[in-house]
């Protein structure tokens, strides 16, 4: 193999670190009145890491098979990368702010960092790789979700965050090393035929999935999600919800389809009682939150409780629905995420009932705003829908009916408390609503692209073959 | 072969003008999206005559064929399983078209006098073109999942539409209610959709429909519960039918939606979107019949009792709207009657055909009682019919129109009801005794109650007004003319020859006793309504008074609506939400409340943050991940 065919194959993470590095010496060279410029910079540097990471690459594996590289990873680190780029796009009315003005440099590179992180995770080829991924995405998140390190909920996030992962990790770790002790092995392809329904395998197997189901965020391994989420600044809180849960989600499935397939009827009913209670507690705590972050964060612990259901699809169909649904989940989420920042950057208001009369006032925001909801509850025609309903077919095709049954049952539910957004922004009257203001210009694109995304891309049947194409290369 | 590409215009221009008048109509006069609205919507009535008369009587055909102009392939799942967008046409699609685009032309029309000078004039238009454009959808959809996305767009226009006047309580708490109940129908829909799809590996109507085809056979045989997996898919189905065309006991709703504006309840509540579950299951009929004949005579049970529970509740109510709504559920019960008895192939397909044919003559006859019902309204500004009476000589118009559709809901010859409905009777006769003398029974009360709204309204004592009501201007009456006139005569449209369920044309005997029987019930209800309310009398009170409890029972529409409120309030509310509202409040909320104090005195932080509930978590997760581990290992390796 040539040196230049391993560039290629490391491109997406070689490219994060060179964009990290150029961040960091330009914010050296930058005199401190000048400091904001380091905003529209890193936006511009991340959208050509983004072109350039769509360069295409032969499939290959790199390390001897500790690192592997095909079109669908590579199409999964591509659609990280544009949830990254509309996630610096919407964060810079936050960052312009007078307290962050000497740490705006530490907001994009942590990010990249914790990007690179799971660049190497998704493409990992054995459980040392993927842990090393894996522990390279947590940390930097710690001090993301503390970056408001003077006010006192945001530290307290980044300290409860870092403890409770270190306890996931640990409890991960010590999963990976009973596998082992059982397998022999820490590589994905020699391990697979080694695994049984042996006791050791089986403990192996379900810490592996509480340490995994802690960063998807599942229940009962999701109490961290709501205070940390709430503590957080929003656009991370936005990155937490949609990049770090996705980029896990999508290992988690690889390692379940190649490692785990021969206690495929294990695992199966696992990820069904994970499902059913993530599903319904998540429904049931977000109906009555009233902080749009906390809120927000218990939707999306029930939207990983559907996305299992993807899972339980197994194959090239439930890997492909997955996917599918991340990349409208990205759209969606950060189309929701962006109006709450855009109206907490212009009026520090984030709850549901300072919403209310928004319409009169700021009828665009509030529009982007019903549409994502529409979209997270998955009402025809946006995309939300297609995300859901191929979903529900993953599970079908292997007849899970009952199951389908509860979660349209969950989606059913849910409908109550997106709508009641919906409602106080649209119906519900008030005498001093948030007043009207215009977002900056790169908050508005980033709104349009996620508005765009919702409305095309489930008609656009062309995607979904896409990443079929890509999945069924695989399994 | 003659080319029907054009057919896809039809659904296409209303939404187009949806698109132009939603975007732009705020910046134009409200009148310019009205007569835009009309414009495109008279475009599609004639491309729909002329589909119609291409399509049944341009040329002499043994068998109907089904033909799809237009098929353009959106998802592919699987080689085999595929989701498309297009055009079908065949007997009852392009029956639906004609019906569509005649009602919903006629409403645009007629709002252009009803709703004018009303806030969000230009909104109510927008939203009519996207409410036709999607149920033209509906109509042609070729597959079932097509179907089921127009399914949820009328849902949604729908409720926009009934809390039109949003400022209004009563109507924002009817779309909610609309919504909610669709919405649980959609549900068991999608599931039966899922189920049906994933064990014959098809979403078309055509595959599914073919009698005798082999791709049942892997469904065959399993069961759940003690029903067939079929059923339990035909029957979700079904559901979501029901929720549609509001049969019990999804019908709750319809009689609240009708707070919209009067043109709507005509064209969404009377004559199309409610009969879209009655046409699902005709198109699916094929489907019921050879392989869940069980699922098909529940239907037929379903709408039997409908049909009588609804006309009994109508006989007691004072609001003309909603007297019009239970009679529009009482009258979409004959329809699931008729498909509920039919047979297939020949003379068998009776009943289907009677209930196409009904719901043809319903939807002129129906829109043509709300029509004048928003006439009235306008005249006389209320609901009620107490505020009313002697209206004939301010009215004359109106009084005529009425009558004209009040006579044919009675099945009074020649008017289009008598044959629709007669051969509903005749077909259930020869198959199903209990559900013939539950529907002639049901056609008794049916002349009843009409005529009592009829005499209570036009005839009995002359009030004083305190402004003289004068009849509705030229917009509105030229629509009430033109139904007045289909209501009298499309009865004598030769359905058996254009619709059956095999596609080929039959003959009919006429039967002399049964039709001389179904129009003396009529008749006798009639004159029951005559000597009750043409003059003003105490005997309805009499009446009412001596059937005491049964009476209010009947007035409070059986209570059922106390009797969701009590599931949902009471057991659902106490048991399930009070439970998880304590635990979240003492359990989770408790061990956050700190969150609010905190930021005030940092030392309570400090407190909270050593003995706080981070132990709490890390408990919860670690006893999370032993009891996965105890059940699993026991489970598997045990």
């Amino acid at each position: 193999m040539t040196g230049f065919q391993t560039i290629l194959l490391l491109r997406h993470e070689l490219l994060l670190i060179v964009a990290a590095v150029v961040i960091i010496i330009y914010d050296l060279l930058l005199p401190a009145e000048k400091k904001s410029r380091i905003i529209h910079f890193s936006m511009i540097l991340f959208a050509f890491v983004l072109l350039l990471g769509l360069i295409p690459s032969a499939p290959g594996e790199l390390f001897g098979g500790s690192f592997q590289e095909n079109k669908l990873t590579g199409f999964m680190k591509d659609i990280l990368n544009l949830a990254v780029l509309i996630i610096f796009l919407q964060s810079g009315g936050y960052l312009r702010k007078t307290e962050n003005a000497h740490k705006m440099a530490e907001f994009f590179v942590l990010i990249i960092f914790t990007l690179t992180g799971m660049d190497f995770m998704i493409s990992s080829g054995d459980f040392l790789t993927f842990f090393i991924g894996l522990e390279t995405a947590s940390i930097p998140i710690a001090g993301l979700v503390a970056y408001d390190q003077l006010k006192s909920r945001s530290a307290e996030a980044g300290v409860k965050l870092i403890l409770l992962s270190a306890l996931s990790s640990g409890v991960l770790l010590y999963g990976i090393s009973m596998i082992y002790g059982a397998t022999g092995s820490i590589y994905f392809r020699d391990i697979a035929p080694e695994i049984t329904t042996s006791p050791l395998v089986i403990l192996g197997f379900i810490f592996f999935v509480s340490g995994m189901g802690f960063k998807i965020s599942l229940v009962p391994y999701h109490l961290w999600t709501a205070d940390v989420y709430e503590g957080a600044p929003i656009n991370i809180t936005a990155y937490l919800s949609v990049v770090s849960k996705g980029a896990a989600v999508f290992i988690f499935a690889v390692i379940l389809f190649t490692v785990f397939k021969n206690i495929i009827h294990a695992w199966e009913s696992v990820l069904y009682a994970l499902a059913v209670l993530t599903m319904t507690i998540g429904n049931l705590f977000a109906l009555r939150q009233d902080n749009i972050k906390r809120f927000l964060a218990f939707s999306s612990i029930a939207q990983a409780g559907f996305i299992l259901l993807g899972i339980m699809g197994t194959g090239s169909l439930g890997m492909t629905t997955i996917v599918y649904f991340i990349l409208i989940y990205i759209f969606t989420n950060l189309a929701a995420f962006g109006v709450a920042a855009a109206i907490f950057d212009a009026s520090g208001v984030e709850t549901i009932s300072g919403y209310k009369g928004l319409y009169s006032t700021n009828p665009k925001l509030s529009l982007v705003m019903m549409l994502a909801l529409f979209s997270l509850a998955g009402i025809p025609p946006v995309a939300g829908f297609f995300g859901k309903f191929f979903l529900f077919t993953s599970a079908g095709s292997q007849g899970y009916f009952i199951l389908i049954l509860i979660a349209v049952a969950n989606a059913t539910v849910s409908l109550y408390y997106y709508l009641r957004v919906v409602k106080a922004m649209f119906i519900d009257k008030n005498d001093q609503p948030i007043a009207a203001f215009k977002s900056s210009p790169t908050m508005r694109i980033s709104l349009l692209i996620c508005s765009l995304g919702i409305f095309f891309v489930g008609f656009i049947s062309g995607i979904f073959e896409y990443i079929m194409s890509l999945s069924s290369m695989l399994f | 072969m003659t080319d029907y590409s054009y057919t896809l215009l039809i659904p296409l221009i209303p939404f187009v003008v949806f698109v132009i008048t939603g975007l732009f109509g705020m910046k134009w006069k409200p009148i310019v999206s009205g007569v835009m609205g009309t414009a495109g919507l008279a475009i599609s009535f004639v491309l729909s005559l002329l589909a119609g008369y291409q399509y049944f009587f341009a040329s002499a055909v043994e068998s109907y064929p089904t033909i799809i102009p237009f098929n353009w392939l959106w998802l592919s799942l699987t080689d085999t399983l595929q989701i498309q967008m297009g055009v079908l046409l065949d007997p009852i699609s392009v029956m639906m078209l004609v019906v569509v685009t005649t009602i919903s032309l006629m409403v645009h029309i007629y709002s252009l006098g009803y709703m004018k000078g009303e806030k969000g004039f230009e909104r109510f238009y927008a939203f009519l073109s996207l409410f036709t454009f999607s149920m033209l959808g509906l109509v042609l959809s070729t597959n079932i999942f097509e179907m089921f996305v127009f399914y949820e767009l009328v849902g949604a226009c729908s409720y926009l539409l009934i809390g039109f006047y949003y400022e209004k309580p009563s109507a924002i708490a009817a779309m909610k209610k609309a919504f909610i109940v669709t919405r649980f129908a959609d549900l068991g829909f999608l599931i039966g959709i899922l189920i049906l799809s994933f064990y014959t590996n098809t979403f078309d109507f055509e595959k599914l429909t073919q009698p005798g085809s082999d791709i049942y056979h892997n469904i065959a045989g399993l069961s759940f519960m003690g029903i067939s997996a079929l059923s339990w898919a035909m029957g979700l189905v079904f559901a979501g039918a029901a929720g549609k065309s509001a049969m019990f006991p999804f019908h709750i709703w319809l009689p609240d939606a009708m707070e919209g504006p009067t043109p709507v309840s005509a064209l969404i509540h009377a004559a199309t979107m409610v009969v879209a579950g009655v046409f699902t299951v005709a198109r699916l009929f094929p489907v019921y019949y050879f392989h869940t004949p069980d699922v098909l005579i529940f239907i037929g049970y379903v709408g039997g009792f409908t049909s009588l529970f609804a006309a009994v509740i109508a006989i007691t109510q004072y609001d003309i709207k909603r007297i019009l709504a239970y009679s529009t559920l009482s009258q979409i019960g004959y329809m699931m009657v008729g498909l509920g008895v039919s047979g297939y192939g020949g003379e068998a397909g009776l009943g289907y055909m009677a209930g196409m044919f009904h719901l043809f003559t319903h939807a002129m006859f129906k829109a043509l009682l709300f029509l004048t019902a928003g006439a009235i309204i306008h005249a006389v500004h209320s609901n009620y019919m107490q505020d009313m009476g002697g209206l004939r000589k301010y009215l004359p118009i109106t009084h005529i129109t009425f009558l004209a559709a009040a006579l044919a809901i009675s099945g009074i010859p020649p008017f289009a009801g008598f044959f629709s409905k007669d051969e509903i009777l005749a077909a259930a006769y020869h198959s199903n005794k209990l559900l013939f003398y539950t529907e002639y029974i049901t056609a008794g009360i049916t002349s009843f109650y009409i005529f009592r709204l009829y005499f209570g309204v036009f005839w009995g004592k002359n009030r004083k007004y305190e402004h003289k009501p004068h009849e509705a201007p030229l917009n509105m009456t030229i629509p009430l003319i033109f139904l007045a006139l289909a209501s009298t005569f499309v009865g004598f449209i030769p359905f058996h020859n254009l619709i059956s369920p095999d596609l080929k044309p039959f003959a009919t005997e006429s039967e002399p006793v049964l039709i001389t029987a179904s129009v003396l019930i009529g008749l006798l209800g009639i004159a029951g309504a005559w000597v009750l309310y043409k003059k003003e009398n105490d005997m309805p009170e009499k009446i009412a008074n001596w059937l005491g409890g049964l009476y209010t029972t009947t007035y409070h529409k059986f209570y059922i609506d106390e009797i969701y409120m009590f599931i949902t309030k009471k057991i659902l509310f106490n048991l399930v939400a009070r439970p998880i509202a304590w635990f979240d409040r003492h359990i989770v909320d408790g061990t956050m409340m700190g969150i609010g104090a905190m930021t005030v005195a940092v030392s309570d932080k400090i407190k909270r943050f050593q003995s706080g509930e981070m132990q709490q978590y890390a408990f919860v997760y670690v006893a999370g991940a032993i009891l996965f581990v105890l059940t699993f290992l026991y489970y598997f390796a045990g």
